[in-house]
């Protein structure tokens, strides 16, 4: 067992922290869908892989988000950095007709150093191939959506799409990592570094 | 200050003891695990206390009633009193224990100490309290002594400070006494100080650098310089900001990117002024002397001037030589080497040579000067003479030198010896060549010759003779000996050139003077044009400064001597830097002016002063052209001194402006030039900034000596950055020269980045494992988790694909039985391959439609339709199934797909026979086709009817699906039209855990379902047990199989009909029971065809969305106009039926767009099936129809992943053995056609292919649809006709499209000259152009070959033998073999009846020899591709699964070989149980 730790073959990446909500200025009712996008080298070992949040309203007066506070956890191990996760959010709210229609998508890189990181995630929609088109589609409550929330984390083939921004969706990631180290991969920031190496001496203070 | 800060340095580990001292109490308390022990004694000492002072009081006497009345009801105020004792108390006890407890309390104020003591004693402190409280509950019982009241537990700031000050460590903010840092017994040394350079720290405010140093003291580590201060590099922050050049390697570059050259502007008033202006201004001073003015020509000149201008020029030419004196010189150097020549006569002779000549082009050039001095100055005598009078001072004097005679004379002779003698040793050097030359040429040819004669003498033959004559042919001349030259002949030559180009002895030297001492002669003439111009001609010259005039000269008029004297300076006090000094020279007649010309003067040099700056003469001219109609020549005007006018020349106004410029000096001998450490703005400035030197404001330290002298003098610090050019070249100077490296270095730094070399990386083989993963190269695709570190990767990894690589050529045979199997399948790969690789990089493109979904604008109807749904009930009576939401494969994992096979019901199934049964005869009435549309009577019907008992069950069948290797099957259900309808759920998993769209469509794997007989045998063996246990074994007996491939079911989404089950032509044991009297009409449809049907829905949970064909557009030969026609009709046929399939041009094998109707041509089938049945020409056809069977079926879907419909034409076909349903299609048709049958190929759907081919044939007035795939035909009406719906008809000539209200074979008509129900595409408006075929005109069939068959056969059995072993690994197998070599002995006759009507026959023959058996079993035959599908089809039968222990088995295999290797392959399987 001490050999494995030693040397270890796959690295841990833990992620918790939550969708704190979001900032739509015109809509209300709103719930999102989570889910990670990652590479072939990477799987979760525990966690929820996607998840589905409660419609949120708007609160009264001067605070104008969102607030879901719907919280992430999960647990990757990967053998490489490549196809490091990604967050993909997907807002959904209702029309005027009721119908539930898409709001807005957007993803996120999971933050790559270890610590608290508050990430503020642009949303947008695919928009209508047409004026016609979309005001049926407006009138039948089926606007365009994509054909899997994973699309906006990935860049191939987005050419062929025209999107309009829609609001903010904000999420807070406390990231723990296991073994990048030890396996080569040094993503500590500097300013971690140094604040720990500022701490070192007064610790080692002989008293 | 360095005694404070000792001070303080002193103070301080004063403090820290008294923190030590704080400390002790606290950490015996306040420690969480306190020894009890410790804590008994305390506790008594406390009490005892108490005890102290209460016993005063006691001792005091006794108390006074009042006292003990008080003592009881007095509410004593408890708080402050107990706490006042108790701190007494405490105070006590503490001074009794003596410790140091007292400085701390005596430092914090009271109520401090009471918090401190809380905070530090407050366990023992409180238990205490408590103590007394109990006591005190007998006293008086208020609320307050049943409440606790404790004080907030609060710690006191300072005590907090004090606790955190033992466990942290704050450094201070004070300075750091310089002593502390430095080693001890050293003075601080300052580099500063002793003149190094030392660079700008990066700033750190002081009190972070007390901070940081007060912590690095602490932690004892050497982070200190000499000079005390902490070690830091200099500050890495540009000072100014660069902009990396924007290299554009590539010539297209993006136009918005592209540079654009602007001339650098400078602004108006920044940087153009002089530095430090307010003290230099006017300090700075150009002094511009503007002398004189000569002209060289003007176009008052007259001819005269003209002469004599050239005169003064060839003059000057001469003076100028004669200042150089080169001829002198040369002289002096071909005497001295010749003596050299004559002392060493060696090599150099050769430069002496080159020497010599030089001298002698010289001595010649000075001779024609002279010459053309001479000729100008006569010719000028004769234009004075002509004019008559003399307007040019020029005279020319010729100084003659007189020589002596003698010695002169002397000098040639010896001069011409001395150039004979070379002259000589040079000839003769040659001509040792030249000789040697020769005689090597002579030697060949005397060799030559030699060989030729005896050729000739010693020759017979003619062809020798002939060779010699071609010899003879190419004889070589004769070398001719090289001829001396005559030594008389080369005096000659030497005499002849020195006369020429040399003074002749004896001869006085002239020396030519040009004097301006010639009477002027203003004859009569003197308002003669030109004078009189002159005269009236002035100049001046205009100086521009920067561009802009600052002043001019006087005007002076122009002199008869075409010379102007202005002799004015002009101060220029500056402000500006200079860039151009400019001199504009003006010719002024009258009031008008004109520019002559321009003269830019050179910016002076800062060390260029006044006084000691020579004048500059600089030349100017005018391309003006100006006329004059009298004497003057003009400027730019052709004129001429001959009479004839011969000789022309033409004159440009020149001349030479003489002036100065140079910085003035001011009072005290300072240059007032301006300072040159500033760099000046223009070229200047860029120069200099190149220039290291300038760099550092040592301008004109050229002289490498002087430089480093002056650098040592100046005494430059080598470190500083601005010094790292100059001491660089200094060092290189002193080193050698400095050398400046031709070539430069792209990424001059890449190899120090390289963190490992590229053949290293290519040797990793995690390295490649991902790149082959990103490559999507097959076997990586979808690789998971890529270990993290090289050594986890194993070379196993690569092995398949290197594998792979390895065979990509070698043929294996072992796999496929058969060499020519083997070489197709690896044919097959290869365009697979091919294929997939357009695929992949098709996938890559997307589409909106791939990423958006996007609802379509409904039309009205739509709209008008969805109203009516509202309406439509929420529970129809009749549902239908919904269209599901499709699942994009992307986001699918293993178990989320799953395969809903709904089992409903079968009809016709066998029936068990009797055991034993008596030998039924059976007539073998000759089928015929009217049988099949005809609701015939069967044959059969009557037959059975008496041998089976009324009360037994006929059959007990259940279905058993078998998909990937796993089994589900539903329950039993009764006789022979059972009904399930049972849903089974089998698991999907995708290879490889893909399941992206291209890896499920080659999922080959097929779904089997198949029907078995449950059959239970009552085995109790004690009789008397009978009554209260049964023991019954169960059998299941397999009696058919539908097969369908996945790749059908997905690409069709759902398979919902009737399916023929393929049973073989004999089941032992079974018969197929039909038309039992009584069941009605309805029977008589089933009947009219054979076999059992079993109805089945197929389904995909959830619904995948099929992948869609490549959008390629494909390349075609067709005509152009033809494929607009086509793509029109496909177009039409689309919006007018939208599900009907209608193909006008496939794709063929090499992926070019083909004319469908190019694939019909009657082909003739090979000729021993036509001679099988001479007599029936309808056995002959369902011969051919079971021979284009028998060629193995591979659908595209599966090799081509459906992307495509690959035609391949029926050679092709044939030589690949392997091809879809349309190739099968063609084939038949093809061979329809050649046996002179109406034929049409049907572009259709059917179950359970879906889109596919087949054929019709028009015979006896009736239409017949043939699958071709099955080798079966069925009537037009015939209700199991797998062809559900019809979407064309093609043949040779025409399309047609079906244009009829019912596609269903059953409800339309095959009429296809009726235009109202079928639309041709070759019409009357747009004729068929002849298309001709692609087809090939005859098929080449290559001949049966019985051994390779037989081989073939032993082959299989063998395989197959092992593989039932294999898959009984419980029980021992046996096989029966007297078994096997009759069934061996049916085979052959099976085929040969294509497994009709043989049953009974060959039933009763095996059951006259194996009585005693029980046996079970039947023939499978399936056309031979590969062996996997064979073992396949063996196990799902299941026959091995019986597991009785006196089992045994038989297996007989027969391969019957057809033209072109067609094969087809029987395998009798039984298993006998002995009854007995």
């Amino acid at each position: 067992y001490a050999m494995a730790t030693n040397n270890p073959s796959v690295f841990l990446v833990m992620i918790n922290g939550q969708i704190e909500g979001a900032n739509f200025p015109e809509y209300d009712d709103l719930y999102c869908k989570y889910c990670f996008v990652y590479g072939n080298d990477w799987a979760p070992t525990s966690g929820l892989e996607e998840g589905i949040s409660q419609i949120a309203c708007r609160g009264q007066g001067t605070q104008p988000a969102l607030v879901w506070n719907f919280p992430l956890e999960i647990t990757f191990k990967s053998t490489n950095p490549f196809g490091w996760p990604q967050i993909a959010v997907s807002v959904y709210g209702p029309d005027t007709f009721g119908n539930d229609v898409v709001r807005g998508y957007g993803a996120v890189h999971v933050p790559l150093t270890p610590g608290k990181h508050v990430r503020t995630v642009p949303m947008f929609v695919p928009e209508s191939t047409s004026r016609l088109q979309k005001f049926t589609s407006w009138l039948m409550g089926r606007r365009p959506e994509f054909t899997d929330p994973k699309v906006v984390a990935q860049g191939e083939g987005r050419e062929v799409t025209r999107v309009r921004s829609q609001g903010t969706v904000t999420i807070s990631f406390n990231i723990v990592t296991k073994d990048m180290k030890k396996l080569g991969y040094d993503a500590t920031p500097s300013e971690a570094l140094s604040a720990a190496e500022a701490r070192t001496p007064s610790l080692a203070h002989p008293l | 200050a360095e005694s404070l800060l000792q001070q303080e340095a002193l103070a301080e580990p004063a403090s820290r003891l008294q923190g030590l001292r704080d400390r002790d109490p606290l950490t015996r308390f306040d420690t969480e695990v306190r020894p009890p022990v410790r804590l008994v004694p305390e506790r008594c000492q406390r009490l005892r206390c108490r005890d102290d002072v209460a016993t005063p009081q006691v001792d005091s006497g006794l108390p006074t009633a009042e006292e003990a009345y008080n003592f009881f009801t007095f509410n004593f105020d408890p708080e402050p009193l107990e706490e006042a004792a108790e701190q007494k108390k405490e105070r006590r006890f503490v001074e009794d224990r003596g410790v140091e407890e007292e400085e701390e309390e005596g430092g914090g104020g009271g109520e401090e100490e009471a918090q401190v003591e809380d905070g530090g004693e407050g366990e023992s402190g409180s238990e205490e309290e408590d103590k007394e409280e109990d006591g005190e509950l007998f006293i008086d019982e208020t609320a307050q002594d049943f409440l606790e009241v404790k004080k907030a537990e609060y710690l006191g700031y300072h005590s907090r400070v004090q606790r955190e000050s033992e466990v942290l460590f704050t450094p201070s903010l004070r300075t750091v006494p310089t002593s502390c840092k430095v080693p001890e017994n050293m003075q601080p040394r300052y580099l500063e100080e002793e003149g190094l350079y030392v660079g700008e720290r990066p700033p750190v405010s002081l009190a972070n650098q007390n901070i940081l140093e007060n912590r690095i003291l602490q932690q004892d580590e050497k982070w200190f310089g000499d000079d005390g201060r902490v070690l830091a590099l200099t500050d890495p922050i540009k000072q100014s900001s660069t902009r990396p050049p924007l290299f554009n390697l590539e010539e297209d570059l993006d136009p918005a990117l592209q540079t654009v050259y602007r001339k650098a502007l400078k602004t108006r008033h920044a940087s153009r002024y002089v530095a430090g202006l307010g003290e230099t201004a006017g300090r700075c001073q150009l002094d511009v002397d503007v002398s004189g003015l000569i002209f060289s020509h003007h176009p008052l000149f007259s001819r005269e001037h003209v002469l004599g201008v050239r005169l003064v020029q060839l003059y000057d030419q001469h003076l100028n030589r004669q200042h150089r004196n080169i001829t002198g010189l040369l002289t002096d150097k071909v005497v001295h080497a010749f003596l050299l020549v004559l002392l060493l006569t060696c090599l150099l002779c050769l430069a002496n040579r080159n020497t010599r000549r030089l001298r002698d082009v010289e001595q010649e050039k000075d001779r024609t000067l002279l010459k053309s001095t001479l000729k100008v100055w006569k010719e000028m005598k004769a234009l004075r003479e002509f004019q008559r009078f003399t307007n040019t001072a020029y005279k020319l004097h010729l100084r003659k030198q007189e020589v002596n005679q003698s010695r002169d004379e002397q000098d040639f002779e010896e001069e011409i010896q001395m150039e004979l003698v070379e002259l000589q040793g040079e000839l003769e050097e040659e001509y040792q060549r030249k000789i040697s030359q020769y005689r090597q040429q002579l030697e060949e040819w005397k060799a030559w010759r030699k060989k030729q004669v005896d050729l000739l003498t010693g020759a017979d033959d003619e062809d020798e003779d002939e060779q010699e004559e071609k010899d003879l042919g190419s004889e070589p001349p004769k070398p001719e000996p090289p001829e001396r030259q005559e030594l008389s002949l080369l005096e000659q030559q030497v005499r002849e050139k020195a006369a020429r180009i040399r003074r002749k002895p004896g001869e006085p030297i002239l020396v030519p003077e040009v004097t301006l001492s010639e009477q002027l002669t203003y004859k009569p003439f003197y308002f003669f044009p030109p004078f009189s111009d002159v005269a009236r001609r002035s100049l001046f010259v205009k100086v521009l400064y920067n561009d802009k005039e600052v002043s001019r000269t006087d005007r002076r008029p122009l002199g008869a001597d075409f010379r102007v004297h202005f002799g004015q300076i002009f101060n220029l006090k500056i402000a500006n830097w200079p860039e151009s000094v400019r001199l504009q020279v003006f010719e002024a007649s009258g009031s008008s002016s004109a520019l002559l010309a321009e003269v830019f003067v050179p910016l002076p040099e800062s060390t260029v002063l006044t006084g000691s700056a020579p004048p500059q003469e600089l030349e100017f001219s005018s391309s003006q052209r100006v006329t004059f109609n009298h004497e003057g020549v003009g400027s730019d005007v052709p004129f001429s001194f001959e009479a004839d006018g011969s000789n022309k020349l033409t004159l440009l106004t020149s001349g030479k402006l003489s002036c100065c410029v140079s910085w003035a000096v001011g009072e005290n001998d300072i240059p007032l030039a301006p300072p040159t450490s500033q760099t000046p703005g223009g070229i200047h400035g860029a120069l200099r900034q190149t220039d290291a030197i300038a760099c550092i404001g040592a301008s004109g330290l050229s002289d490498m000596k002087r430089l480093s002298k002056w650098a040592a003098e100046s005494r430059l610090d080598p470190n500083d950055p601005s010094n790292v050019v100059l001491m660089q070249l200094l060092t290189v100077a002193s080193s050698g020269e400095v050398q400046v490296p031709d070539y430069f270095r792209l990424e001059q730094l890449q190899e120090e980045f390289n963190f490992v070399t590229d053949e290293e990386l290519q040797k990793s083989r995690r390295f490649r494992l991902l790149t082959l993963r990103s490559q999507e190269v097959v076997e990586f695709r979808n690789y998971k988790n890529v270990p993290a570190v090289e050594r986890e990767v194993s070379e196993k990894v690569f092995q398949d694909y290197e594998k792979r690589l390895r065979d990509g050529e070698v043929v294996d045979t072992k796999e496929h039985l058969d060499p020519h199997r083997a070489v197709v399948a690896k044919y097959l790969k290869k365009i697979r391959e091919s294929v997939m690789n357009r695929f992949l990089i098709a996938k890559h493109h997307f589409l909106l439609s791939d990423l958006v979904q996007e609802d379509e604008v409904p039309s009205i109807g739509v709209l008008g339709l969805n109203i009516f749904k509202l309406a439509e009930p929420k529970r129809p009576l009749k549902p239908r199934r919904k269209e599901r939401k499709k699942v994009t494969a992307q986001n699918l994992a293993d178990g989320n797909i799953k395969l809903l096979v709904n089992i409903i019901r079968a009809y016709d199934i066998p029936v068990r026979k009797p055991h034993p049964s008596k030998p039924a005869v059976a007539s073998k009435s000759a089928r015929s086709f009217t049988e099949a549309f005809v609701a015939a009577q069967s044959s059969q019907s009557a037959l059975h009817g008496n041998d089976w008992p009324l009360n037994q069950v006929q059959v007990r069948p259940f279905v058993e699906v078998t998909f990937q290797r796993s089994v589900r099957q539903t329950t039993t259900a009764d006789g022979p039209n059972p009904c399930w309808n049972e849903e089974l759920e089998l698991p999907f998993s995708a290879p490889n855990g893909d399941y992206s769209t291209s890896s499920l469509q080659s999922v080959k794997d097929e779904v089997f379902i198949n029907i078995f007989d449950e059959m239970t045998f009552d085995i109790t063996e004690d009789d008397r047990e009978r009554g209260s246990t049964v023991h019954t074994r169960i059998e299941k007996h397999w009696l058919g199989s539908v097969k369908i491939p996945f790749s059908t079911i997905y690409l069709q989404s759902r398979i919902d009909g009737t399916f023929k089950v393929q049973s073989p032509p004999v089941l032992l044991g079974y018969s197929k029971e039909r038309s039992l009297a009584g069941e009605g009409g309805y029977d008589s449809v089933l009947s009219l065809s054979e076999g059992s049907f079993v109805t089945l829905f197929i389904t995909i949970q959830p619904q995948l969305i099929p992948g869609e064909s490549v959008r390629e557009k494909f390349d075609s030969q067709e005509d152009e106009r033809l494929l607009h026609a086509a793509e029109a009709f496909q177009r039409d046929a689309a919006l007018r039926f939208p599900g009907r399939p209608c193909l006008t041009t496939v794709i063929d094998i090499s992926g070019k767009a083909v004319f469908i109707t190019r694939y019909v041509r009657p082909l003739s089938p090979p000729q021993e099936l036509l001679d099988a049945f001479p007599n029936s020409p309808q056995e002959a056809t369902e011969l051919v129809a079971r021979y284009v069977s028998l060629i193995p079926s591979l659908p595209d879907s599966v090799s081509f992943t459906s992307i495509c419909d690959l035609w391949s034409t029926s050679d092709q076909f044939l030589a690949l053995l392997a091809g879809d349903e349309e190739e099968h299609a063609v084939l038949l048709c093809c061979y329809f056609l050649a046996m002179g049958k109406k034929a049409w190929l049907i572009i259709g759907t059917a179950i359970p292919e879906g889109p596919t081919a087949y054929v019709l044939t028009y015979e006896q007035g009736r239409y017949l649809i043939w699958d071709p795939g099955r080798g079966q035909y069925y009537g037009q009406y015939d209700t199991f006709c797998p062809l559900q719906s019809v979407g064309c008809l093609i043949n040779a000539d025409n399309v047609w499209f079906n244009t009829q209200v019912y596609d269903a074979p059953m409800r339309m008509g095959f009429d296809v000259s009726r235009s109202k129900l079928w639309k041709p595409f070759f019409s009357r408006a747009f004729p068929n152009p002849g298309l001709s075929s692609v087809q090939p005109e005859e098929l080449v069939y290559r001949r049966v070959d019985k051994v390779a068959a037989a081989e073939l056969q032993d082959r299989i059995e063998k395989v197959l033998k092992e593989k039932i072993m294999e898959w009984r690994p419980r029980h021992p197998t046996r096989w029966n073999r007297y078994c096997t070599s009759t069934l061996r002995h049916f085979l052959p006759k099976l085929e040969q009846s294509r497994g009709r009507d043989v049953g009974d026959e060959h039933r009763l023959e095996l059951q006259s020899m194996l009585g005693d058996y029980r046996i079970s079993g039947f023939p499978l035959n399936v056309p031979f591709s590969e062996l996997q599908p064979i073992v396949e089809a063996v196990y799902s039968t299941g026959v091995h699964n019986v597991e009785v222990s006196n089992v045994e088995f038989a297996l007989a295999v027969y391969v019957h070989p057809y033209a072109s290797n067609v094969l087809s392959v029987w395998v009798y399987l039984a298993s006998l149980v002995r009854t007995r």
